[in-house]
């Protein structure tokens, strides 16, 4: 499935609805928020595993990266939510940058190590800084100021979850133009065939660092965005399962679709969210379980169920 | 998706019509909803399983009912050491669940996580295990019925500087009571005479000790004074101290009574035995109450020994009883807490009393050592500071 | 001093018996398995329950622990992963993640998430010192058997790797798949028995291991990192890479933690980026090899 070139009815749809559901869904508001950021997260995610074809373990540094700079700006300098979500945007933006460089030479498995070590090594630097990041007892004492002056971040999480879905929608824009335009269009032949991408004069290099520059921007707002609306930040946020969680929620979606991390963030926060209520401790298992017969089915066929009638009767994939 | 659309919609509706119907009830008759956030899976499951017992014991010896309201437990797991999840729990807690108490905190991280969400939701947050000194400062609505490490830390640093213990190096977990308690440690010690001849900080998850224990043999001191959350990590220790034959060297281990937890005791063997340890429970403390709760303990949970966590899951639960019988089974926040703060009794550890000021514990602490007793090992006391304020507070 | 690099060999070496089934089977079949380490856990869990359920020796126990793990990784190979060799990268990544998590659920649930203590018998408890001072050599005796048997093992590996029949087929299919099944050898098998005896391996190293680097139901999560790491820079078209780079990284972990408690960690990581970084190819790998 694609991303339409010209804005399609049913896109118009889906978000009106999602920016509305805080409003109608009152009760629901903290869940509804944290889908956004998961969307968010997914999206960044996709552009770099599902246009250009970079697995990534790692993706979770810059969202760590995101949501402690958040959540230190507006601890340490000012505690306005929109200026403190651009600089988180900025900063991962620069870790993107830099550590852009490193995924560049090597074949995948050393592509994965190093998005592995990446996120590692800022786990452990967010551990050792414990003067700046709190450590292990997670950054205390943030306070958020109103958004635009007047919304308060409160409990019930309304404004939270509206000022999540704004920033998701925007970004998302910014996503869907990005992958429509000739620059998206070499993504994707990047990601086809490298070779013949740079046989054909594609400056591939430039092209993957840029991308995943970008990726990793919207990664740090996904994670400013939660720093900012829970008010806190912790060692959490740079953990293996973030990055692993991530890359289930894009391959449940889909990848290559932008699309496919918010449909994959719906699915996987509701499911995380009923199943953790029956057996929390648990959840991975049924997670694990998913993924393996995801695989051996055929991660195409998750979209179309009427392939599943196949699979069963020829009894597992070629 | 229609059917999450639905189930959206009916629980919604469902919400609305319970929070309607909520509304007119009478608030006498109503259940006592306390929620409980609590590590019941991952590396510190035992501490959840042990506050958990403790409180279910207390409610069981009163029937259910505090004060005519029947008592519902509404546990949620936080893994252990997981802020996030603690803070999304607790919540759920308030903003679906609607509880009226919030209690457990195993660890540290939990409690500094939630304490905003007791601030606003203006709901009395008890912390029945977390040690850290400033978690109470927290929030107005924390109130503490477990311990704080300066406050065990400070009675086995003075017995060391007594008895001939003059080099100690301090190994300490590197999060909120790790920090504690290595920090009142030194100056304790270093007031009466001592030297902390080295200090090291391990990884709160997963340590290896190994390079750490080659570091303390190198520095030779005459101790080392131990702080990690209990648990695996004690054993791992002892089992590493012991490997790398340190107390051949001459080395002995002082320690908070986390090290000699009776949940793990009996796995850490003889080679814990003569170990002396500054705590403020000990399940042989030779008190009537405590030979009571301890044998209700044991029935209840299948010989299961109970340790500190799980007084500090039974003394909340108590500290809740009393608050309500003053405020005559109101549940509103502000005045539970008033009526939480400045009570005092007789507690399975002991007296103990919670100081209106700090919200804090003051209680004896008791200095024992490790000795087999009926084939099981036991923290036997042999002597008492009355009494102690944390120590922490001052700073 | 010297007591850190014996610790950092001993650490080393383990590592290297944990590692090697995924550096060959890396080599071979061109699959990302990051649920190796399930494998060494189950080799691991199988020794403990062994000894404490049925008073299994502890000697007896460790080949046992090999079978154990070879059996269910030859299983899972014909099972589970056959169908995935042809699949891109994403989905073996994604399959074995899911693999892992099941498995450390399982564990979790079967038997508990607290550690698991091994009772180490008498012999091999204790401690020879060796020197003095600065220079004194400290040896666990454990850590002196774990540096025996895994020696010992490498010269066996190295030895079927190449003077036997099976170990010129192996090489033969690591170089390309597509020759030397042409050449009438039966990649098939190749595939399933290398598979089975570096599971093998991972679960003997899990059963040596449990007592130096401790066992929970976290283990392959944990230590994951590690075997990738040995396999990358290691490379995977020999053993003595792997085992260069698993005795490297064994003595710097420990060296690092010990004098940079502060650092320990980073030193790890820092070094493996950047080492792949200057060759991704990895360190020890020779000229014209299959990456």
């Amino acid at each position: 499935m694609k991303v339409p070139v010209r804005w399609a009815w049913w896109e118009a749809v889906l978000w009106i609805a999602l920016l509305a559901s805080p409003l109608v869904f009152r009760e629901r508001a903290l869940l509804i928020n944290e889908i956004a950021i998961v969307a968010l997260f997914a999206v960044s995610l996709d552009l770099i595993l599902g246009f250009t074809g970079i697995v990534s373990l790692g993706h979770a540094a810059f969202f760590g990266m995101g949501a402690y700079a958040a959540a230190l700006f507006a601890k340490l300098v000012m505690p306005d939510p929109l200026v403190g979500l651009l600089v988180a945007i900025g900063v991962s933006t620069l870790l993107g940058a830099v550590c852009s460089m490193t995924i560049i030479r090597g074949s995948d498995l050393t592509r994965l190590m190093v998005t592995l070590g990446v996120g590692l090594i800022l786990a452990e630097l967010a551990n050792k800084l414990d003067w700046l990041t709190g450590g292990a007892d997670g950054l205390q004492g943030v306070i958020m100021g109103p958004l635009l002056g007047r919304f308060e971040f409160d409990l019930y999480g309304q404004t939270s979850a509206l000022y999540s879905l704004l920033v998701l929608f925007l970004l998302f824009v910014l996503a869907r133009h990005l992958v429509n335009s000739p620059f998206g269009a070499t993504l994707k032949a990047i990601r086809d065939n490298r070779l013949r991408a740079m046989a054909i004069g594609i400056p591939v290099t430039q092209r993957i660092a840029l991308v995943y520059t970008i990726a990793a921007g919207m990664a740090g707002a996904a994670g400013g965005l939660l720093a900012q609306t829970s008010g806190f930040a912790s060692l959490d946020v740079f953990e293996f399962h973030r990055s692993a969680d991530v890359m289930l929620v894009l391959v449940v979606g889909g990848t290559g679709w932008l699309y496919g991390g918010v449909a994959g963030a719906l699915v996987f926060t509701l499911l995380q969210n009923f199943i953790s209520s029956i057996t929390p401790q648990y959840w991975t298992f049924w997670i694990g379980l998913f993924l393996v017969v995801l695989v051996q089915v055929g991660r195409e066929r998750l979209l179309r169920p009427w392939t599943w009638w196949s699979v069963l009767r020829s009894g597992g994939s070629k | 998706m229609t059917t999450i659309t639905k189930r959206f919609f009916l629980s919604t509706l469902t919400g609305a019509a319970m929070l309607a119907l909520g509304a007119t009830a009478a608030l006498a008759g109503e259940p006592l909803k306390i929620g409980m956030v609590l590590p019941m899976s991952g590396p510190f499951a035992s501490y959840g399983k042990q506050i958990e017992s403790g409180a279910r014991l207390y409610l069981a010896q009163s029937g259910g009912t505090f004060s005519g309201r029947k008592v519902e437990l509404i546990i949620k797991d936080d893994t252990g050491v997981a802020p996030e999840i603690s803070k999304r729990a607790a919540q759920e807690l308030v903003v679906k669940d609607k509880v009226d108490i919030l209690a457990g905190f195993g660890l540290t991280p939990s409690a500094f996580a939630v304490a905003p969400i007791a601030t606003e939701a203006k709901k009395p947050m008890i912390v029945m295990n977390a040690a850290t000194s400033a978690i109470t400062t927290k929030s107005e609505y924390i109130l503490r019925v477990s311990h704080t490490l300066p406050q065990v830390t400070a009675p086995i640093a003075s017995w060391a500087a007594k008895n001939k213990i003059k080099k100690v190096f301090t190994l300490v977990a590197d999060f909120g009571p790790g920090l504690d308690a290595a920090a009142q440690f030194k100056k304790t010690f270093t007031a009466a005479g001592g030297e902390v001849v080295g200090e090291v900080r391990t990884p709160v998850k997963s340590p290896d000790f190994a390079p750490f224990l080659q570091k303390i043999k190198d520095a030779a001191p005459e101790a080392v004074f131990l702080f990690v959350p209990p648990g695996e990590q004690t054993i791992a220790f002892i089992k590493g101290f012991a490997e790398r034959d340190l107390a051949k060297a001459g080395i002995r281990i002082i320690a908070t009574g986390d090290l000699s937890d009776e949940d793990i005791l009996d796995s850490l063997g003889d080679g814990a035995l003569g170990v002396v340890t500054s705590h403020h429970y000990s399940t042989y403390h030779p008190s009537a109450v405590n030979k009571k709760f301890v044998e209700a303990f044991q029935k209840a949970n299948k010989g299961m020994r109970p340790n500190f966590m799980a007084v500090g899951g039974y003394d909340g639960m108590r500290v809740i009883y009393e608050a309500l019988k003053v405020t005559k089974g109101n549940g509103g926040g502000d005045a539970l807490l008033a009526a939480m703060k400045g009570q005092i009794f007789e507690s399975p550890r002991g007296p103990m009393f919670i100081d209106a000021q700090t919200r804090d514990v003051v209680q004896n602490i008791y200095l024992r050592k490790v000795e087999r007793k009926d084939g099981q090992l036991y923290n036997v006391e042999f002597d008492v500071i009355k009494d102690v304020k944390d120590p922490g507070k001052a700073r | 001093m010297l007591t850190l690099l014996f610790d950092g060999i001993a650490y080393g070496m383990l590592l290297f018996i944990l590692a090697v089934g995924l550096a060959v089977t890396m080599g071979l079949m061109n699959f990302i398995n990051l649920a190796h380490g399930a494998f060494a856990m189950a080799g691991g869990y199988i020794t403990v329950l062994l000894m404490q359920r049925a008073g299994v020796p502890f000697l007896a126990c460790l080949p046992l622990a090999f079978l154990g793990s070879a059996l269910l990784g030859a299983v899972l190979e014909r099972t589970l992963y056959r169908p995935l060799y042809n699949k891109p990268h994403l989905d073996q990544v994604l399959f074995s993640i899911g693999l892992t998590f099941m498995a450390v659920a399982a564990t979790d649930y079967f038997i508990g998430s607290s550690q698991q203590i091994i009772q180490l018998p008498e012999w091999l408890k204790g401690r020879t010192e060796l020197g003095e001072g600065a220079w004194m050599l400290g040896m666990g005796h454990y850590r002196l058997f774990i540096i025996a048997v895994c020696a010992a093992l490498t010269v066996a590996l190295q030895y079927v790797l190449t003077k036997t029949r099976f170990g010129s087929r192996l090489r033969a299919s690591v170089d390309d798949q597509r020759v030397a099944a042409g050449l009438g050898i039966n990649v098939n098998i190749v595939f399933l028995a290398t598979f089975a005896v570096g599971s093998g391996l991972a679960g003997l190293g899990g059963a040596l291991g449990a007592e130096v680097l401790g066992l929970d139901p976290t283990f392959p999560l944990k230590f994951m990192i590690y075997f990738l790491i040995v396999v990358a820079v290691g490379g995977t078209s020999s053993i003595t890479g792997p085992l260069l780079a698993a005795l490297l990284l064994g003595v710097a972990d420990v060296a690092g933690k010990y004098y940079i408690p502060k650092l320990g960690g980073f030193i790890v990581y820092s070094l493996m980026i950047a080492i792949l970084i200057w060759r991704p190819q990895g360190l020890f790998v020779r000229q014209g090899g299959k990456s």
